[in-house]
């Protein structure tokens, strides 16, 4: 077996990879439906109904797809630079500690500034939280893949403290969860029926400014060349930490946005579910996408309807809600592949 | 040459996609001969050597040793048949002795202990039939350049290699150290092995070889006897036509534009250094020779704005240079050339007028408001740049990947020399290209001479020190002689500086006269 480069790759190849990959994704889990004891038309029927089948559905795959949304962006842009941000988890849940610090009552404005004055704040507490991170990276050359990823447990036990002890809220009957966040700071609803909230256009938003500055400004310019050669940035003059440290805020913050849409829209208070590990399939997301800031829309939708979907699906016909996780998994591998084959091709040989 | 030969290759054909790399290529080596494989770079000769031992497989013809065909695809193979190759980036691992590094790989993983007496005595006969003489029990990391070679031709010979494979083995070294190693391949042919010396530099293959192969484009163009060619026959053999290298012609020096007094930077390392005194007048081309590794890519770093410890002065027109910081360097007036296209000259992932922004994104030009990327005003520019210094490619959007190593250093040269710098730092400009860019290069560089500016080129070829410079000053352990005029030293004289030999009397007098 040969692998060679291809000479040219078309953009219709590129392009179709990551459609030829769920297409095999989705092959590969039938496999595993029958084998749990499903009939595999029923199944996929089902999870697609339960994703997309009815108003109800897909207003909660939307719903759902806003964190990844934003865990996606943020993952997307610090991988440009090469910086390997594992710790979107992590930044999700400062951001909504911030949410939860200055929106419980500490402070209180017109909705109108409210919501922004929050989504700052979350934005900064997720940048805050990558500091340490990037400078160990820029100046001593810690593995940020390391430090970030540990973190994420450290501020966990955080919010674990606080919500347990002197952040818990005396009218939560016991259960651990922070007070709720003052009328003025929910991010509003977006239609009449449905959990869908505000945090789709902010998600949106940042999707197509972080697409902007990528293409269009001497920052994303900057970002991009650091990360595909930073010898060659550096020699032409880019200040090459500065950047990388300037990636890790934006990262940091889209995380941090993410943990108070999800906080202010969506629970209205903080707990520790508030994410079953959006920041960990935010790299899924980003990597469906190939870090590209629109793609990660629909990539998030995807994987959000994946969830969705396979909850509704389990239920239906008794299959562990588990094959949400296979199939994502299966996808993302599958990705990876088809990005390689549209890029090198492979010969049999003797 | 009635023998059967020991090597021979019949119609080697290897493309990659359209490509074809090499194209019906056959040869025969015999016993005892030094056969060297001449041709440009691109011309096949690493693809050929690569399917010969084994890391490439060929789609069509076969290679036979002693008159039997040889597995194709299989290193085990070829070092089975006795080939062994020393490669042009030594394969050596700094952190074991000569000797460990010599036995690595060839006694069984199953043995307990090493047989040290047995590989050492071993050893100590190659040493003393060869004439290769290295220590040992000497680490890796302590050995000169010429040491680590004579390892690597070792540890060919310690396999019980009788087809030696030497590419582009004098890149290195200095030429007092290049005849050292002919000396030695001769006494190792007398034994009856044989050689395939790789290089594109005619002089040396002149000077080495019994017989001649040249490659043009894939194909063998034709097999000569060294004793009956002439070198520009071989020159135009090689790259298919007569190519004439641009020529200097005399120019009175003008006023002083660069100006480094007493530059040294801290350490102790043969790259750091030590005491540099240098002025480069309008109109003047000033080389520095030296062997790799010998301070000039920390000068080269300190001119190009990516180092600022240092101490003494440097004076670029009379200011202060902008030390640490490379877009002010660019503004004041320097092109930069850099020693590694791919590794520093361009993102290659990035589109060509992406390139061609990069050393001044952020001025007025090209950046609004602050920040937005003048994309139209950029394209535009670059489309300039393209036709001026006929970067060969589908245009500004094209990606910078796809360009070939001359169509990248124009690129490169387009972003250097579009402003009319005052000074012109080029490291290696033409290291790996072919003819044809060698030439566009060097035009390039002498027009920016007659313009004005004055330029120091840093290269590790004699030839075109020679021919392109009007002073030329030399390298070595972190100091730098005395520029003096182009031929005031012979090339053995240089060769002697450049290994360290040099005259520190000589180099003291320069500083003298440069003014303290």
């Amino acid at each position: 077996m040969v692998i060679e480069p291809r000479e040219t790759v078309s953009v219709w190849r590129a392009g179709l990879a990551p459609v030829w990959a769920i297409l095999a994704s989705l092959v590969i889990c039938a496999v595993l439906i029958s084998w749990a004891g499903a009939s595999i038309p029923t199944a996929y029927s089902l999870l697609f109904k339960g994703a997309f089948g009815s108003a109800f559905a897909i207003n909660e795959t939307l719903t759902r797809s806003i964190p990844l949304i934003l865990t996606g962006l943020a993952v997307s842009v610090a991988f440009r630079a090469k910086f390997y941000n594992i710790g979107a988890e992590g930044q999700l849940y400062a951001g909504a500690l911030a949410a939860t610090f200055f929106g419980t009552g500490l402070v209180t404005l017109p909705p109108a500034l409210m919501v922004p004055f929050l989504v700052i704040m979350g934005a900064l507490a997720g940048g805050a939280l990558l500091i340490v991170p990037v400078l160990l990276k820029t100046h001593l050359k810690v593995d940020e893949v390391v430090t970030t990823l540990l973190l994420n447990f450290v501020v966990l036990l955080v919010v674990s403290y606080l919500i347990e002890g002197p952040w818990k809220d005396p009218a939560s009957l016991g259960w651990p969860q922070a007070a709720s966040i003052i009328d003025e700071g929910v991010l509003p609803p977006l239609l009449a029926k449905g959990r869908l909230h505000f945090g789709l256009i902010i998600a949106l938003f940042m999707a197509v400014i972080i697409w902007l500055m990528m293409r269009f400004t001497v920052q994303g310019y900057e970002i991009r060349a650091v990360g595909h050669n930073a010898r060659a940035a550096e020699f032409s003059g880019i200040n090459v930490n500065r950047t990388v440290i300037m990636t890790a805020m934006i990262s940091g913050g889209l995380a941090g946005i993410a943990g108070v849409s999800e906080t202010a829209g969506l629970k209205g208070y903080l707990t520790l579910d508030l994410s079953p590990g959006f920041g960990y399939t935010g790299i899924a997301v980003a990597m469906l996408a190939q870090l590209n800031p629109l793609a990660v829309v629909p990539a998030a939708i995807f994987l959000s309807a994946v969830y969705v979907g396979a909850d509704a699906m389990s239920r239906a016909v008794n299959i562990p809600t588990y094959i949400a996780d296979v199939l994502v998994g299966v996808s993302i591998l599958a990705v990876l592949c088809s990005v390689m084959l549209s890029q090198y091709r492979i010969r049999w040989r003797a | 040459m009635s023998n059967p030969p020991v090597l021979e290759f019949r119609g080697v054909t290897k493309r990659f996609g359209t490509l074809t790399a090499n194209d019906d290529v056959s040869l025969t080596l015999q016993q005892g001969e030094v056969l060297a494989l001449l041709g440009e770079n691109g011309a096949g000769k690493t693809t050929l050597m690569n399917i010969l031992f084994g890391h490439y497989q060929a789609d069509e013809g076969e290679i036979l040793v002693d008159g039997e065909v040889l597995t194709s695809g299989s290193t085990q193979a070829a070092i089975n048949a006795g080939i062994g190759m020393v490669h042009q980036h030594f394969t050596l691992a700094d952190n074991l002795s000569v000797l460990e590094n010599i036995t690595l790989g060839t006694e069984s993983l199953w043995s307990w202990r090493h047989d040290q007496a047995r590989s050492r005595k071993k050893l100590a006969a190659m040493i003393s039939d060869y004439g290769l003489v290295v220590d040992p029990d000497a680490m890796v990391s302590e050995l000169s350049v010429g040491e680590r070679q004579r390892v690597e031709i070792l540890k060919a010979l310690y396999r019980d290699a009788r087809i030696l494979i030497l590419d582009e083995p004098t890149a290195v070294l200095t030429p007092q150290e290049a005849e050292r190693l002919f000396a030695t391949l001769k006494s190792i042919t007398a034994k009856g092995l044989a050689i395939i010396f790789i290089s594109h530099k005619l002089h040396e293959i002149l000077a080495v070889s019994d017989r001649i192969a040249v490659l043009r484009r894939g194909a063998i163009v034709g097999t000569l006897e060294t004793a009956a060619s002439r070198r520009e026959q071989l020159a135009e053999m090689m790259v298919g036509r007569t190519v004439t290298r641009p020529k200097l012609s005399a120019i009175e020096p003008g006023r002083l534009v660069l100006e480094m007094r007493d530059v040294s930077t801290s350490g102790t390392g043969a790259t750091e250094l030590k005491e540099i005194d240098l002025a480069l007048r309008q109109h003047e081309i000033v080389g520095v020779a030296g062997v790799a590794g010998n301070g000039q890519g920390t000068l080269a770093d300190i001119l190009s704005g990516l180092r600022r410890d240092f101490s003494g002065t440097i004076e670029l027109n009379g200011q202060k240079l902008a030390a640490g910081n490379p877009r002010a360097i660019v503004a004041s007036g320097v092109g930069r050339i850099p020693e590694d296209r791919h590794a520093r000259g361009v993102v290659a992932d990035m589109d060509i007028w992406e390139n061609l922004i990069s050393e001044d994104i952020r001025s007025d030009e090209i950046c609004r408001a602050g920040f937005i990327i003048n994309g139209a005003g950029a394209r535009a520019r670059a489309e300039k740049q393209i036709q001026q210094f006929d970067v060969r490619c589908k245009g500004p959007d094209a990606e910078t990947k796809l360009l070939s190593g001359g169509n990248m250093q124009k690129l490169i040269l387009a972003r250097a020399l579009s402003n009319t710098p005052s000074f012109i730092l080029a490291n290696q400009p033409v290291r790996g290209l072919d003819e044809g860019a060698i030439a566009y290069v060097q035009q390039q560089l002498l027009e920016a001479r007659k313009r004005g500016a004055a330029i120091l080129l840093i290269s590790e070829d004699l030839d075109e020190l020679m021919t392109l410079t009007d002073r030329i000053a030399v390298m070595s352990h972190g100091t730098l002689s005395s520029a003096l005029p182009t031929g005031e030293r012979s090339i053995a004289e240089i060769g002697l500086m450049m290994a360290g030999h040099g005259d520190q009397g000589d180099a003291k007098l320069g500083s003298l006269a440069n003014g303290h």
